[in-house]
């Protein structure tokens, strides 16, 4: 089942052409990793997405469906709820940690009793955070390492029962041990969830992603099953990507 | 050679306006506080006034600056801040760079300006729709409220543009729409900023005294309405150093040795809670 639906998708900021034609389906329940030197249009692939782009003054062509809806016609804070994104450096905001959890659900909805307190635990829990800061959710949120700050952002976005993850280089300003928690955390969500991992880190594709879409110069080079890209790939400048000649 | 002589002369240069604000102080304090003494404490603070006859009670003047800068903040700070939030949240770039300047550019209106503006139309509005002399208070309030503006918007402004733009991602990126964010995470985050800014426009409001004396009225008593008319500290003084001698003269630089405390209080709450971070 095809989740995310992308066609014909270009997006110029001013002048510059940063995604040009892009056409591209996502299954539900697959990560799809998505490599590519710098400028090469991956993070404006995922703000097109969930319509960030659109605070940066970028102009859209194309369409991107989700499920069977143009993304366009869903109020912009629904789409933002079904479709997290998760930075590059770990955005947390100011306040504590029950505070930064609780942001995005209060958003949405009013909470009675405990359910606001039940949505926290079962997020951090998911997102392998919970051992680590339960007695500590009145602490400030950057006063936990940048592993626990990732950790806590992905469970933030759990927290709103999203139906589609973007990670925007989630691991790139974090240590080995730390990358590990976040790959096996995807890993253990993919049932539930359906990833977008955009990535610098060609072995994290071919670690944890189903398929891979190689972008350059904001053009999608190919897309296909992980194994077939890192093995054989069809376009040579793929291959000379993976094997570290450029970028 | 001539690096030496330029640091040394600039050097003279800082230490002479800082000199300049020592002896102000100095002058103002050794000129005012002893007629406080000689009074006494309950005859400055009683609501009597008539320096010539020995009753130097400022309480009525000072409730009258109180009572017109409570007022400016009530017009200012909701103008004020809906302006730096416009400017800074919801406005295009190009936007911006035409409406701050053109909002910086209210002061340097000089105040005389305002307070013929005042004079023409806002006091014979009052009195026409709300009664009273069309002098007072309620005049007084919206006229200040209009030119502590600027200081507010553009403070606060600053505030906001310096909380970090990955607050604003993330905040967009869980669902927030822009109004969410500023209410929740951005005017929280830029507090310390906008407080300043309000502390710094109720100073300006409470020194302010071309304007006001030529809208408040200058009556000598305590106000019972917005709608009478009042007069503040800064207005006693510009309207009777002119002619005072002996005692009066020297009540005069009480009030100002008063005013001056108020205001130097003011910015260093203001120094404090934008250091404060």
């Amino acid at each position: 089942m095809i989740k995310v639906s992308i066609k014909n998708l270009n997006l110029f900021y001013n002048k510059v052409q940063a995604l040009k034609n892009i056409s591209l389906d996502i299954e539900k329940n697959e990560i799809l990793g998505v490599i590519g030197p710098a400028n090469s249009g991956k993070s404006s692939l995922l703000r097109a997405i969930n319509r960030l782009s659109e605070n940066d003054y970028a102009r859209l062509s194309g369409t991107i469906i989700l499920d069977d809806t143009d993304i366009f016609t869903i109020p912009i804070n629904d789409l933002r709820r079904r479709v997290g994104l998760i930075f590059a450096t770990p955005v947390v905001l100011p306040g504590s940690i029950h505070k930064n959890m609780s942001y995005g659900p209060k958003l949405h909805r009013r909470f009675k009793g405990s359910e606001l307190d039940e949505i926290i635990f079962n997020a951090l829990s998911a997102a392998n955070l919970w051992k680590e800061v339960k007695d500590r959710l009145k602490d400030s949120a950057s006063t936990l390492s940048g592993g626990q700050q990732q950790r806590l952002c992905i469970a933030r976005t759990l927290a709103m029962n999203p139906e589609v993850i973007m990670m925007d280089e989630p691991c790139s300003g974090l240590d080995p041990i730390s990358t590990a928690k976040i790959e096996a955390t995807m890993f253990e969500l993919k049932e539930k969830y359906t990833f977008i991992l955009v990535t610098n880190n060609t072995k994290q594709a071919a670690r944890v992603a189903n398929k891979t879409a190689f972008f350059l110069a904001g053009e999608l080079i190919e897309i296909d099953k992980t194994e077939k890209i890192f093995t054989n790939p069809a376009d040579s400048r793929t291959d000379g990507y993976i094997r570290g000649k450029f970028g | 050679m001539k690096d030496k002589i330029a640091e040394k002369l600039l050097l003279f240069i800082a230490f002479s306006a800082i000199l300049s604000l020592l002896l102000i102080t100095f002058f103002i304090f050794q000129q005012g506080i002893p007629l406080i003494f000689k009074v006494g404490l309950s005859n400055f603070f009683s609501t009597h006034w008539a320096p010539t006859r020995g009753n130097f009670g400022i309480l009525s003047m000072i409730i009258g600056s109180l009572m017109v800068t409570a007022g400016a903040l009530v017009v200012g700070i909701p103008f004020g801040l809906a302006c730096a939030i416009f400017l800074a949240e919801f406005s295009s770039p190009p936007i911006q760079k035409t409406l701050k300047p053109i909002i910086e550019l209210l002061a340097g209106i000089p105040s005389v300006v305002y307070g013929f503006i005042g004079i023409v139309i806002l006091v014979p509005f009052i009195r026409e729709h709300f009664g009273g002399p069309g002098f007072s208070v309620l005049a007084a309030s919206i006229i200040l409220g209009i030119m502590i503006l600027p200081t507010i918007v553009s403070i606060s402004y600053d505030a906001l543009l310096a909380v970090p733009n990955t607050y604003r991602e993330g905040s967009y990126a869980v669902g927030a729409t822009k109004w969410q964010t500023v209410v929740m995470l951005l005017l929280p985050a830029a507090r310390s900023g906008i407080v300043a800014g309000i502390i710094l426009g109720m100073g300006r409001a409470i020194g302010e005294t071309m304007a006001v004396i030529m809208i408040a009225g200058n009556a000598l008593k305590i106000p019972h309405s917005m709608l009478d008319s009042v007069r503040t500290l800064t207005s006693t003084l510009a309207l009777e150093l002119g002619y005072a001698t002996g005692d009066h003269r020297a009540a005069l630089f009480a009030c100002g040795s008063f005013l001056f405390l108020i205001i130097i209080l003011l910015n260093i709450i203001a120094i404090k809670i934008t250091g404060r971070k």
